[in-house]
């Protein structure tokens, strides 16, 4: 089963806490899930300040600078991970080094059923 | 009806009532899913009321039920034509495999673990665990938690939705995450004690396969994970049973611990229950269920009310409300303060505790002010705070107690 885990931190804080990852650990991590044969796909955002949010209502297209929810903690990157249950999910998740500063969501994903 | 179809209906109302959460446990690791397997099990005891009059009683009734519920429910599966999705589901089924004695035991605790996964709310683990493992009906949870069955119904659907949705495992967590997560099965398993010990409604002011359960529960997770606090609840939990003999009268009144015959304590239990107290608190890792136990066993271990050590019973409280703040707590601590430091000290707690409204509905806090009223000689405060109590208990046993003790008080 595919599991999404949406890692959210405060920008400001993800890399000047005493506890923060520093690039080569989060890479390593991510090499160890992918040799692991869980790794579906995983990637770092580029920070918040160059997020621009898109609604289409009634037929017209607004386009407002910045995300989709303006809260102290902001999408920062993600992993979209193989698991057998929501315990390995978790026990994945709990390894990105990002969860030292920041919150992991672990979303299970539905499959679409998509004709070939 | 004849005399043995009668007889077997019996047997059948036994197994259900004594194997039909062990069965359930196994059928749910088999199937994968909380619902189909409950379908499965009806399906499985409506089979053997067919079945066993023409063909006997199976030699293992218990293997036989898991055999039929998980055909039945392939069956149903086939005509949905869902088979495959049980066929990837993550433990597949075993051809020919064994239901031992031990097997089951370990499905039950699966199943204990998965209804207390912390993936899940803690009221919804809660509500699970006693739905579904404890076999409590919805209307009994919801009286226990002072919540309305429905909430109570859709709490339980969530939790089973969420259970499949994002497929959390059905298995005991492995050494590095058990730990974690015994903090909410410890709780459940002392919520259905005490719904056994204190039933909160009906007819018997006990209820005791509830505590059996409960305390069969403790000792499975206390040989799975020696720890202090497992060694606490169940040493908790063995104390209060050992006294169960002496808590109700021959026509079913509850007897307060001051009027207990303690003769009746069951030794046995208080022995277990104090060797593991001692273990517990020697570790130095103990919490609120240790500390709750060491409180039952200073009481266990007095020959009278007045031979208790009160001292040391505040003194517990105190630790006890430092680690785990609650109002209960407090009040308990208010009712020991009463026998250490007189009835008049105790009441003064209780009626702050009380104006602040967060036990407001809780009948014991009535029942407790009322005692210490009547033992003041406040006739006209003890009988307005028994009959708030009154108000509030729904369990049978327990108004009487109340209504006997409101009529005993003098007129004016």
């Amino acid at each position: 089963m595919k599991y999404l885990c949406l890692i959210y931190s405060d920008e400001k804080l993800l890399h000047s806490l005493p506890e923060s990852p520093r690039d080569a650990e989060c890479l390593d991590y991510a090499q160890t899930v992918q040799q692991s044969g869980r790794m579906l796909a995983a990637e770092p955002l580029e920070p918040v300040a160059t997020a621009t949010t898109v609604r289409m209502r009634g037929g017209k297209l607004s386009i407002t600078d910045g995300p989709f929810a303006e809260t102290k903690e902001q999408l920062a990157g993600f992993y979209l991970i193989e698991a057998r249950d929501l315990n390995e999910a978790l026990q994945i998740a709990g390894g990105i080094p990002a969860a030292r500063v920041g919150s992991v969501e672990v979303r299970p994903v539905r499959q679409l059923q998509l004709e070939g | 009806m004849d005399l043995d179809s009668k007889q077997l209906e019996l047997h059948l109302e036994r197994l259900y009532r004594e194997e039909s959460r062990r069965v359930l446990a196994t059928l749910i690791r088999l199937l994968g899913d909380f619902d189909l397997a409950e379908e499965a099990l009806h399906e499985a005891f409506r089979a053997a009321l067919e079945q066993w009059p023409s063909q006997g009683v199976p030699a293992n009734p218990r293997a036989w039920l898991v055999s039929a519920g998980r055909f039945k429910a392939i069956d149903q599966l086939r005509r949905q034509a869902r088979f495959q999705a049980l066929e990837d589901s993550p433990e597949p089924l075993a051809e020919g495999e064994v239901w031992d004695g031990e097997h089951l035991e370990d499905d039950r605790l699966r199943l204990v673990f998965t209804c207390c996964h912390p993936a899940l709310a803690f009221e919804a683990q809660v509500a699970l665990t006693l739905r579904e493992v404890c076999d409590l009906t919805t209307e009994e949870i919801a009286r226990a938690f002072l919540a309305t069955p429905s909430t109570i119904a859709q709490r339980i659907v969530r939790a089973k939705n969420k259970i499949r949705d994002a497929r959390i495992p059905y298995e005991v967590p492995g050494r590095n995450e058990l730990a974690e997560r015994l903090q909410a099965v410890l709780q459940v398993v002392y919520l259905v004690f005490n719904e056994g010990y204190f039933a909160s409604s009906g007819a018997e002011l006990t209820r005791q396969h509830l505590s059996a359960e409960a305390i069969r529960l403790g000792r499975l997770l206390l040989e799975l994970l020696p720890e202090a606090e497992v060694q606490g609840l169940l040493a908790l939990m063995l104390l209060h049973e050992s006294r169960r003999a002496a808590r109700t009268s021959a026509a079913g009144e509850p007897i307060l611990l001051e009027e207990q015959d303690r003769s009746l304590w069951d030794k046995v239990l208080i022995a277990e229950g104090e060797a593991l107290v001692l273990a517990a608190l020697q570790s130095r890792r103990f919490g609120p269920y240790s500390l709750q136990a060491a409180i039952a066993a200073v009481h266990a271990e007095a020959a009278s009310m007045d031979a208790t050590d009160w001292v040391q019973i505040v003194g517990l409280y105190d630790v006890l409300l430092r680690a785990t703040p609650s109002p209960v707590i407090e009040l308990n601590r208010a009712v020991a303060l009463a026998m250490r430091d007189g009835p008049a000290a105790g009441l003064q707690l209780i009626e702050a505790l009380l104006a602040r409204g967060e036990l407001a509905d809780y009948h014991l806090a009535h029942a407790a002010c009322a005692d210490l009223n009547r033992r003041l000689g406040h006739w006209a405060a003890a009988r307005a705070a028994y009959q708030r109590a009154l108000q509030l208990s729904q369990q049978g046993a327990d108004r009487q107690f109340l209504e006997r003790r409101l009529a005993e008080l003098p007129t004016m």
